[in-house]
């Protein structure tokens, strides 16, 4: 999360740039703003029945816009020269990432603050703070938070977990290339998968291997989503096993770019491993858990997958995060409105909670002597 | 046979001991924790050749305890005797199949090339875009990583409507891509500013633009750091479920779609599921085996900053 920049490359440059070539180049972003601008008043006289264009969507506007977005581009160089050169590195993922999230963003506000179900004739309706006081109204939205909470709380078994197994990975082991392979690829399975292979086949409870084992065990009737607490349980420790190996790998990165000559300093002074570890690589790896926990909270605020396809957030809500809540609440009831501002209430939260984790993660790693 | 000279002391046999214990230990963790890793993958090939009372009974090793079948295979159209016949579940799975290939790799190599572009301009130049310094933009790229998903999801459901992007590759394309976008620019960034900036000056002295020292000095250099995001973005978008769900429906499903729509049907085939289940995992399977050496280093970036 920190803000690293690298050495700047520093270059002097002797730019003639004609007026009228710097006339040009303003020209065209005006030329195709002035596009944009009549192909969307078109679009609105179509869409009112003004016109008779015989557009169907609205992707005039958009391939305005793109000509629009290369015609500001183009435009730097013309305009600025070097300096609009350099620009250009960056410009085409600006325009992208603004026009993508920005737009949407905009756009999204107005949806929630309406009462607007793609199912229904009516079309949108403006209806200001209703779905607000429909939220606060909604146990089960509450409830959904309050899970996300116990979800983010399963990271810290997680990261011990994580931490052990990197520590394991970076002992003087053999076959360490296998075992790295092996702990990797449940990353790579896709979460509908796993929810299938472990949720629906492994934990089912006549025939399903774990079940199997849970009665060998001695659990004569293994039901892993039916108690709301060993379904919460279930999920975190799928979701934790498909993860583990994200933290696993960025806690080892970190332990092998621990000096040797600490360890090996701190073992001639007397301290055992058991020492060795709380008073030199655990500070010392702090900065790379701190960012490997923060990523992982990141990930995990978008946890819904396994949930909506194992659980569909049952027995009684027990699993559901927000995500899959709000999946549900457009899939069962098409309400695009309702959604979309509980959606933007879990935003802000998110906003909020992860500007101060950040904040103290920032005291917390800054050296205290 | 020749006399053991030099011998343990006494004192030391305990030492000995404590160490073998330790080995033990460390191998036993490792091997308990790679079969939990690896024994659901080695379950759902099983599966997928098991017929009905081999699942039930619960029978695990093959050849030993039952008899292995192409069960789910043949229901899936891709066993020895079916692959040679019409068969309307392979088309559809390999219209799936198809689908997300094309929209995995499309929007990783997108992502690949703006994100790099990005992230190369954002460690060599100062910019300013009217408030915006280097570090706000930084920070403006990075901070999508915090945007859950479902805050896009719905009002992207109803521009895509509007724009006849529905249930259409491109649609997915654009969206993984954003997705995926922050990631690639935080591991490029990382990469680009481990190369030393003399590297362009030299360039730019003997005649070379900017953007060519950058295409043809630069970006070889930063090859192995663009193979190593391009890999991790296909992993995310070949596995990506909740847009994919909400924006497609008949055209463009992907693999995880289809995986998802078959099991909410009642009385589950087994073998059919497991069959499916594994032929969706199974490139991302081979991916991480062959190249588990870039996944690692993309991840590893991020962490040492």
């Amino acid at each position: 999360m920190s803000s690293t920049e690298g050495d700047l490359l520093h270059v002097v440059t002797v730019d003639d740039i004609s007026p009228g070539r710097r006339s040009f180049g303003r020209g065209i972003v005006w030329a195709a703003a002035g596009l944009v601008g009549v192909v969307v008043i078109l679009q609105l006289l179509d869409q009112s029945g003004h016109l008779q264009i015989g557009w169907t969507s609205w992707q005039p506007t958009l391939y305005a816009f793109v000509v629009w977005a290369v015609a500001l581009c183009w435009a730097q160089v013309l305009i600025r020269g070097e300096y609009g050169k350099r620009a250009l590195f960056v410009m085409p993922a600006a325009i992208f990432v603004a026009a993508m999230v920005i737009f949407p963003l905009i756009f999204g506000l107005g949806i929630a603050f309406s009462d607007w179900n793609l199912a229904s004739p009516d079309g949108r309706k403006f209806n200001g703070t209703d779905n607000l006081v429909q939220m606060w109204h909604d146990p089960f939205y509450w409830n959904a938070l309050k899970n996300m909470v116990w979800y983010v709380l399963a990271i810290l078994p997680e990261y011990a977990i994580a931490f052990g197994l990197a520590l394991l990975l970076n002992a003087q082991i053999r076959a360490r290339k296998f075992f790295r392979v092996a702990f990797l690829l449940p990353l790579m399975l896709s979460p509908v998968a796993v929810s299938w292979m472990i949720g629906k086949s492994m934990l089912e409870a006549r025939f399903g291997p774990i079940s199997r084992l849970a009665r060998e065990v001695g659990w004569d009737n293994p039901a892993f989503f039916s108690s709301p607490e060993m379904a919460r349980f279930m999920i975190m420790a799928m979701d934790a096993w498909t993860f583990i190996p994200f933290m696993m790998i960025m806690i080892l990165a970190g332990l092998q770019a621990i000096p040797k000559e600490l360890t090996e300093a701190a073992r001639v002074d007397g301290a055992g491993p058991w020492r060795g570890f709380w008073e030199v690589t655990f500070p010392l790896m702090l900065p790379v858990s701190i960012t490997a926990i923060l990523i992982r909270i990141i990930f995990k605020l978008k946890l819904a997958d396994i949930i909506i396809n194992v659980t569909s957030g049952g027995p009684g809500g027990a699993t559901d995060s927000v995500t899959s809540f709000i999946f549900r609440e457009y899939r069962d009831r098409s309400n695009v409105g309702y959604g979309t501002l509980l959606a933007m209430v879990y935003l802000v939260i998110i906003v909020i909670a992860m500007t101060i984790l950040m904040k103290l993660a920032d005291r917390w790693m800054r050296p205290k002597f | 046979m020749t006399e053991q000279i030099f011998h343990d002391a006494p004192g030391e046999a305990g030492y000995r001991a404590k160490w073998w214990t330790s080995r033990v230990l460390i191998y036993g963790i490792l091997i308990l924790w790679a079969f939990i890793c690896l024994f659901p993958i080695y379950w759902t090939i099983t599966t997928s050749f098991k017929r009905a009372p081999d699942v039930m009974q619960g029978n695990m090793v093959p050849w030993l305890n039952f008899v292995p079948d192409w069960l789910g295979w043949r229901s899936l159209g891709l066993s020895p005797d079916t692959i040679g016949t019409e068969s309307t579940v392979r088309a559809e799975f390999l219209k799936r199949f198809l689908n997300s290939t094309i929209i995995s790799v499309s929007a990783s190599t997108l992502a690949v090339v703006l994100g790099s572009l990005a992230a190369y301009g954002l460690s060599r130049f100062s910019y300013r875009f009217g408030f915006m310094r280097n570090s706000d933009i930084s920070f403006f790229f990075l901070s999508q990583l915090i945007l859950p998903p479902v805050v896009l999801a719905l009002p992207f459901l109803v521009l895509y409507k509007s724009l006849a992007l529905l249930d259409s590759r491109i649609g997915l394309i654009l969206l993984y891509t954003l997705t995926v976008l922050p990631i690639v620019i935080w591991i490029m960034r990382d990469q680009f500013a481990s190369i030393p900036t003399e590297l362009e000056e030299a360039a730019l002295v003997d005649g070379l633009s900017i953007w060519g020292a950058f295409l043809t000095i630069i970006l070889p250099i930063a090859l192995p750091g663009m193979v190593a995001a391009f890999i991790l973005s296909l992993v995310l978008t070949w596995n990506e479920y909740f847009f994919a769900a909400l924006l497609t429906s008949t055209n463009a499903v992907t693999l995880p779609v289809m995986v998802a729509s078959q099991t909410g049907s009642q009385g589950i085939s087994w073998w059919s599921m497991a069959a499916l289940s594994f032929a969706a995992i199974l490139p991302l399977i081979v991916i991480g085996v062959i190249l588990e050496r870039f996944i690692i280093k993309g991840m590893a970036a991020g962490a040492l900053k």
